[in-house]
């Protein structure tokens, strides 16, 4: 007997709003063919790899982070149909594109040198000797090319050959520590690791040290400021709008350090 | 892509308006601004924290009788994924001074302070360390450093912004402890922007009575984040790190201390018993359970998992009622879709429009009136424009920039939001934003005190987790401090109770079961399995196609 079954009619589709961070595809949206992992899904166009994938009905577990392209937790590698090209990117930003081929690549082993940062001379030589694969790069510029970030990879490695940490440190600087230029590197460097080696160097030895925060947190330490704490930690509201109605403002335009506020009592 | 043809028709009417509203503009003519009465109302009626539908009393637990978000409420009347009574306790898995949940921003900054004090550390984290809104954070970290500024005005510029509702001990150390932290993070190497004398770069914000605001690009969190990752990894002798790896229980002995938690390998679905002296909750916030629908600036695992589990233990919470709503996220290009878009373009002069390309508020009140005006636009007058993806948005008119102050402003002014849009084929100098408010920061959270203990011994909580520091109402700047102030505090504090000597008794899930009598006494029927680990973004679609998933649910 065939079964007795009926199906009704899909609803009339209506008006649906996206919530939160979920995609819906509204009526008379175009989809377009993407390949995950080789494999095909339709997704509405307009939408980024991430959100297209979910979209499909992918959870993440690895691959996702932030969603806001710093983290550096969904690096993606595609091609195009028809395209010898390999193309990099973040699945947070990259919008997709019809028949892309895709593979997320979450994690991607780079060797990473410990060293203890009160010790370590602050020398091209002590990075040298961590991370002497450095001397393995061939400056074919792979890594540049898969940056997502757009930062000059080969020239801080470069750099850093060169001895120059300061270079390295400002060059490396919007480095989000994806992999993908450890990937794609034919000397097997970790470029990423060895990049905030020489940032933290920088940071700690070569840029000069705030001295007039260095005299606050003195003044902090000898309790020069825990009794007008505790005044304030006991005050009532009504004193603590008198006093907050009081405050002058730090002019717009006055360079740092030259202003003074008249009551100079509570510094 | 840029805008689909459709929104391209719609901009039309935005630029039929622009001459005359830039000419009001130009003779100094605003649309008038709310009074006190009508923010009010505004706020009562459309701002989700005052709203009286989606909010209900709690019915268990320390906060019972209190009101929060249904999305909030539903979590704290939560089943633990365990069966409680089944759990064998006697198979210890992990040994530990100090177990830290959690690796975002201040779960690292304790576990540098405990290792330092010589104490062992584990870090268990969900996703992988560093996966944070710290990293996320843009803007600055607020520190009292300058000569003109003390911790005297960090402190009243912080409970003025949160309506003198804050903690005041809170307070007090978040000012006392904030050029501390500062120096800390420059001592472990940390890139701040500086003049060529080492002057740190020092900037207003919103609320601000000195430049105290201090940077390291526009990544300020990203940078903090990757220092203390890194350092962790030189500390491999004294801090393990497992990602993956969430907790979803607490455990405590039998005298009531903490004494570690019930840990989650989420790749291989195994359970684990982490025994610790002292207990550190640092998992962060709760934006992605998207309250009221709303679209989120947190990152992927900001779920609320830490509360859930404190408030199981019996320990309660301060201004978990309270969350702080952006009033111009994106809204589209998809890809950008509630990320923030600074203050400052309103404060240059862009208003915000309707479809119609009507102007229907002040463009610069206070941050939850703004977002009450844009969300009575968009739901009430329905005048709102649905993005591709459904979306709701309302026009930020920037190209309005340019004509008020010169050309060229917009891209001087706004760099990286000119990149931003323009990565995605929308010049904002030219054409209009489409925004619409966004959830950003849970303002409240587990009750501590200055050294970050909690109402049990040996527990401590600190970073966004934690409620008190910002009362109903967070600066610009102090959530990075935030963490870095309290983290330190809360990792030196486990550090000296575990060495102060700890002994602990056999351990216990009686609490859970507890709690879930609880439930069932105050009458909650299926109450749902949290915490949730991850945010679910299929589409209904999707869902109706898991056949399998509705079997189990109906088991």
């Amino acid at each position: 007997m065939a079964n007795a079954h009926t199906c009704e009619a899909p609803t009339a589709n209506l008006q649906q709003v996206a919530t939160g961070d979920r995609a819906i595809l509204p009526a008379g949206a175009k989809t377009i063919p993407i390949y995950v992992m080789g494999k095909k899904y339709e997704v509405p166009e307009t939408l980024t790899i991430m959100k297209a994938m979910e979209y499909a009905g992918f959870t993440f577990l690895r691959g996702c982070g932030c969603r806001g392209g710093i983290c550096g937790a969904c690096p993606t590698v595609y091609r195009k149909e028809g395209d010898y090209k390999l193309h990099f990117g973040l699945a947070c930003q990259t919008v997709v594109e019809p028949n892309m081929y895709l593979a997320q690549l979450p994690f991607y082993p780079a060797n990473r040198a410990v060293y203890d940062i009160e010790k370590i001379e602050p020398t091209p030589e002590a990075i040298h000797a961590l991370y002497p694969e450095l001397f393995r790069c061939v400056a074919c510029n792979s890594c540049s090319k898969a940056c997502p970030m757009g930062v000059e990879v080969l020239d801080y490695i470069s750099a850093l050959k060169q001895g120059d940490i300061a270079k390295a440190a400002k060059l490396s600087f919007d480095c989000i520590q994806c992999g993908l230029c450890a990937s794609r590197c034919m000397g097997e460097l970790p470029q990423y690791h060895i990049a905030q080696l020489a940032r933290r160097m920088y940071g700690k030895f070569i840029m000069p040290r705030a001295e007039h925060m260095q005299k606050r947190a003195a003044e902090i330490d000898s309790g020069k400021y825990d009794a007008l704490l505790d005044q304030l930690s006991g005050m009532s509201k009504d004193e603590l709008e008198k006093l907050y109605k009081e405050r002058e403002r730090e002019p717009d335009m006055a360079a740092q350090g030259t202003w003074m506020p008249q009551d100079k009592q509570y510094l | 892509m840029g805008y689909t043809a459709d929104m391209k028709e719609l901009i039309k009417r935005v630029e039929a308006t622009r001459p005359e509203r830039v000419a009001m503009a130009r003779r100094g003519e605003n649309y008038p601004a709310l009074s006190l009465e009508e923010r009010e109302q505004v706020l009562n009626q459309y701002h989700p924290d005052y709203q009286k539908e989606g909010r209900r009393p709690l019915r268990v637990g320390p906060n019972k009788g209190e009101v929060f978000p249904d999305e909030v409420a539903r979590m704290l009347e939560s089943a633990s994924m365990l069966k409680a009574d089944k759990v064998d306790l006697c198979r210890v898995d992990f040994d530990t001074d100090v177990l830290i949940i959690g690796g975002g921003g201040a779960g690292t900054a304790a576990a540098l302070m405990a290792s330092q004090a010589g104490a062992k550390v584990i870090i268990s984290t969900k996703l992988r360390h560093g996966d944070a809104n710290t990293m996320m954070a843009e803007g600055g970290i607020q520190g009292a450093t300058q000569e003109c500024d003390s911790p005297f005005y960090h402190y009243l510029d912080t409970i003025g912004g949160g309506h003198f509702t804050n903690q005041p001990d809170l307070v007090a150390a978040l000012s006392h402890d904030a050029p501390l932290s500062i120096a800390w993070l420059e001592e472990l190497g940390m890139m701040f922007n500086k003049s060529p004398d080492g002057r740190l770069d020092a900037r207003h914000f919103g609320g601000s009575s000195r430049k105290r605001m201090h940077s390291a690009g526009d990544m300020t969190g990203a940078e903090i984040m990757r220092v203390l990752r890194d350092e962790t990894r030189n500390r491999r002798d004294q801090i393990s790190i497992l990602e993956f790896c969430p907790a979803v229980e607490l455990l405590l002995d039998e005298a009531g201390k903490c004494a570690g938690a019930v840990l989650y390998n989420m790749e291989t679905r195994e359970f684990f018993i982490g025994r610790a002296k002292a207990v550190i909750i640092a998992t962060g916030g709760f934006g992605r359970l998207h309250i009221k629908g709303f679209a989120t600036t947190n990152h992927y695992g900001a779920t609320m998992d830490g509360v859930i589990l404190a408030y199981r233990a019996g320990v309660g919470h301060n201004f978990l009622y309270s969350t702080q709503y952006h009033p111009t996220g994106v809204a589209y290009p998809e890809q950008n879709v509630g990320l923030l878009i600074t203050e400052k373009v309103r404060g240059l002069g862009a208003h915000v429009l309707n479809i119609d390309g009507e102007q229907f508020c002040f463009p610069l009140e206070p941050r939850d009136v703004e977002s009450a005006e844009l969300i009575k636009e968009a739901t009430e007058k329905k005048k709102g424009i649905i993005t591709p993806t459904g979306r709701l948005g309302l026009w930020l008119d920037s190209p309005m920039i340019d004509l008020l102050h010169g050309e060229g402003t917009v891209r001087r002014e706004l760099p990286a939001k000119f990149i931003q849009f323009d990565r995605h084929g929308i010049d904002i100098s030219k054409e209009p934003m489409l925004v619409y408010p966004t959830l950003h920061y849970q303002n409240g959270g587990i009750a501590i005190n200055a050294k970050s203990e909690t109402a049990i011994p040996g527990l401590f909580a600190s970073g966004e987790v934690v409620g008190g520091i910002h009362g109903e109402n967070r600066l610009m700047g102090n959530s990075l401090q935030d963490i870095i102030t309290f983290g330190r505090r809360s990792g030196v504090a486990a550090a000296e109770y575990v060495s102060n000597g700890v002994q602990l008794g056999p351990l216990t899930l009686k609490h859970v079961t507890r709690f879930e009598q609880e439930l069932r006494d105050a009458g909650v029927d299926h109450p749902m399995v949290a915490p949730i680990l991850l945010p679910e973004y299929a589409t209904d679609e999707v869902s109706s196609r898991r056949l399998m998933d509705s079997k189990m649910e109906n088991e």
